[in-house]
């Protein structure tokens, strides 16, 4: 957990800001949380700062110096349209986080809904959500996703509806053993005796408890969010064109790749680093705050 | 054992049937004309005559369902818009070509993923195991869609060793082989590390219990005590696993289809996506979750025969 809570009877105040603290000195004395922090801090960076850093417009034409190789002007070479590769991937970055913060955001409000509403609501309720849950997770994604696009075409918002949906249970999932655990402990017993509501249960004792695993869940999840919008883009599902997404640069070379492997090896790095570094930053937040959360998924 | 299994086949049959319903009202709930939308701008007059009568759509939209329900029930998928073949077939046809993917590659990476976890668990914390758990993330890390385009780039398209695209020559066994070895490598590579480590945390679990102890007290042999007394527990959590990411298995190999341009239903689903023909995607779709749906069952029903405390847990 990231701080303890002061208003728990059971647990004894501590000095909460000097364990953090020692907590932080191990994820960066940890090669892998390093590494992994300095490259979510690489995309976010390259990704909101794309205007800055990028060397040309990323949807500008250039016939004449069409599928060039990597030059001093084009850093990762042109694509078939004469458009700057690497302008290209780090607007494409752009997408990608929009993405992973819209979707993960949404879905962890509710996760977070849901699994207080299973965990402390009527076993009925609990029944009824935990089938929904499992229905949910034994869908093939992938496909599932294919079908919808089938019909509804392929759109920005249909990419966040189906990550929104898919990630859902993993985090409700979470919040409902937590709060299962939490409800029959002295300090909410005691507040409940004391006359708080439902809500007020729900949202200052519980919430906090279970906000720390779900975020150290929400970076794990980065990586597959981001590869569900690469995926889908590069099967051209997904953002429309000209919108440079990693997975419409890796398309469009795919589709060239017996002229040029520049593209394919553009377009993938950064995706590789993002999903390298949110794995190696989750994997070591998990080791150092909550050991459990790696079993049960 | 016997509750436990009604239990899990109930709930195999209403994901199933979730499936279902949602492929029908995915249709449905779309503003416009169902049939339209269903068989496209290029579908003849007499295929979206054909495709109405069949499903009654100047009824009641329940007794639509029942009637797609009945017919799914007696085998019956509907028809390809345009070739008015039926999908049941072409989606068996499918089939095999996308099961044999993802068995070559779940093999593959068993073979070495099992091993790689079971050294590893025997000298946890040595150089072996930390390179080890380093390549397993990384393997878990990488989309294995991108494990497939560079693949294709760096083997077929550089280097020429293997061909590009397609699932063989029907009669030339090595053929085929030889193109199954790139997609087969993609979809199975995250799975190496997915096992390693599932089987290291299993194996250092079990290597702590009394049995394996008691096993070294009898002077056994380390390499009997690892592979035969450890290994034959540490390997169930494995089993859900397998069964559960089967999921992630079939994504695979989607892309793996579509990037290899190989046969299957991956690569029918998405053409037919490409070509508007709803009919063929909604049973190609069902018959996907079907199988899926069927292995996960089976994967936790074999873990439950082997381990009794996983059936009291449902």
């Amino acid at each position: 957990m990231f701080a303890t809570r002061s208003d728990s009877p059971t647990v004894p105040a501590r000095d909460s800001s000097s364990e953090s603290w020692v907590k932080l000195r191990r994820l960066l004395g940890n090669w892998q949380g390093m590494t992994g922090l300095v490259l979510v801090i690489l995309f976010f960076a390259s990704a909101l700062f794309a205007p800055v850093f990028a060397t040309h417009d990323p949807n500008a034409l250039d016939i004449p110096a069409r599928l060039s190789g990597p030059s001093l002007a084009h850093f990762a070479g042109t694509d078939q349209l004469g458009r700057d590769t690497y302008s290209r991937v780090l607007y494409g970055g752009r997408v990608a986080l929009q993405v992973a913060a819209i979707g993960i955001s949404v879905s962890l409000a509710f996760g977070l809904l849901l699994g207080m509403l299973a965990g402390y609501g009527p076993r009925w309720l609990d029944n009824a959500l935990l089938l929904f849950f499992d229905v949910i997770r034994s869908f093939p994604t992938i496909v599932m996703a294919l079908a919808a696009v089938a019909l509804l075409g392929p759109s920005l918002n249909l990419i966040l509806a189906i990550v929104i949906v898919t990630t859902i249970p993993g985090y409700a999932r979470l919040v409902r053993t937590s709060t299962m655990a939490l409800k029959n402990t002295e300090f909410i017993l005691a507040e409940r005796a004391l006359g708080a509501g439902f809500g007020r249960i729900l949202w200052r004792h519980i919430t906090p408890n279970v906000i720390g695993p779900m975020f150290i869940l929400a970076a794990m999840d980065v990586p597959v969010v981001v590869t569900v919008e690469a995926g889908l883009s590069f099967l051209g599902l997904g953002v429309l064109p000209p919108t440079a997404s990693w997975g419409s640069i890796l398309n469009e070379g795919y589709l060239l790749i017996r002229e040029t492997p520049w593209p394919i090896i553009a377009g993938g790095i950064p995706l590789v680093l993002t999903t390298l570094g949110f794995t190696f930053l989750g994997e070591a937040l998990r080791d150092i705050f909550d050991p459990r959360l790696g079993k049960g998924r | 054992m016997w509750s436990y299994f009604c239990k899990r086949l109930g709930l195999s049959v209403v994901i199933v049937l979730c499936a279902l319903l949602a492929l029908f009202l995915l249709l449905h709930l779309i503003p416009g004309d169902p049939v339209k939308i269903a068989l496209g701008t290029r579908a003849t007059p007499e295929a979206i005559a054909r495709y109405a009568e069949k499903m009654h759509v100047h009824e009641p939209i329940y007794y639509q369902f029942w009637i797609y329900f009945t017919q799914v029930l007696s085998g019956d998928l509907g028809a390809d818009v345009f070739s008015n073949r039926s999908v049941t077939t072409i989606v068996l046809e499918a089939l095999p070509s996308t099961l044999i993917l993802a068995a070559v590659s779940l093999f593959w990476a068993a073979l070495i993923g099992i091993p790689l976890g079971c050294l590893s668990a025997v000298r946890p914390n040595s150089w072996f195991d930390r390179l080890t758990g380093v390549l397993s993330v990384a393997t878990i890390a990488i989309p294995s869609f991108l494990v497939s385009i560079w693949s294709l780039l760096v083997f077929a398209v550089m280097l020429k060793w293997l061909p590009v695209i397609g699932a063989g020559d029907p009669g030339d066994f090595w053929d085929q082989v030889s193109h199954l070895i790139l997609p087969a490598f993609a979809v199975g590579l995250g799975w190496v590390g997915y096992l390693a480590r599932m089987v290291r945390a299993s194996m250092l679990e079990v290597m702590n219990e009394n049995y394996i102890r008691a096993a070294r007290a009898f002077g056994l042999r380390e390499r009997t005590i690892v592979f035969r007394y450890a290994l034959k527990v540490a390997i169930l959590p494995t089993i859900t696993l397998i069964g559960i990411g089967f999921s992630g298995l079939l994504s695979g190999t989607v892309f793996a289809e579509i990037i290899f341009t190989r046969p299957g239903v991956g690569k029918l689903i998405y053409d037919m996506v490409m070509n508007r023909n709803f009919p063929v995607v909604q049973g190609a779709v069902l018959v996907t979750t079907a199988v899926y749906v069927l292995i996960t069952l089976c994967a936790d029903l074999v873990v439950a025969w082997l381990d009794p405390r996983v059936r009291d847990s449902l």
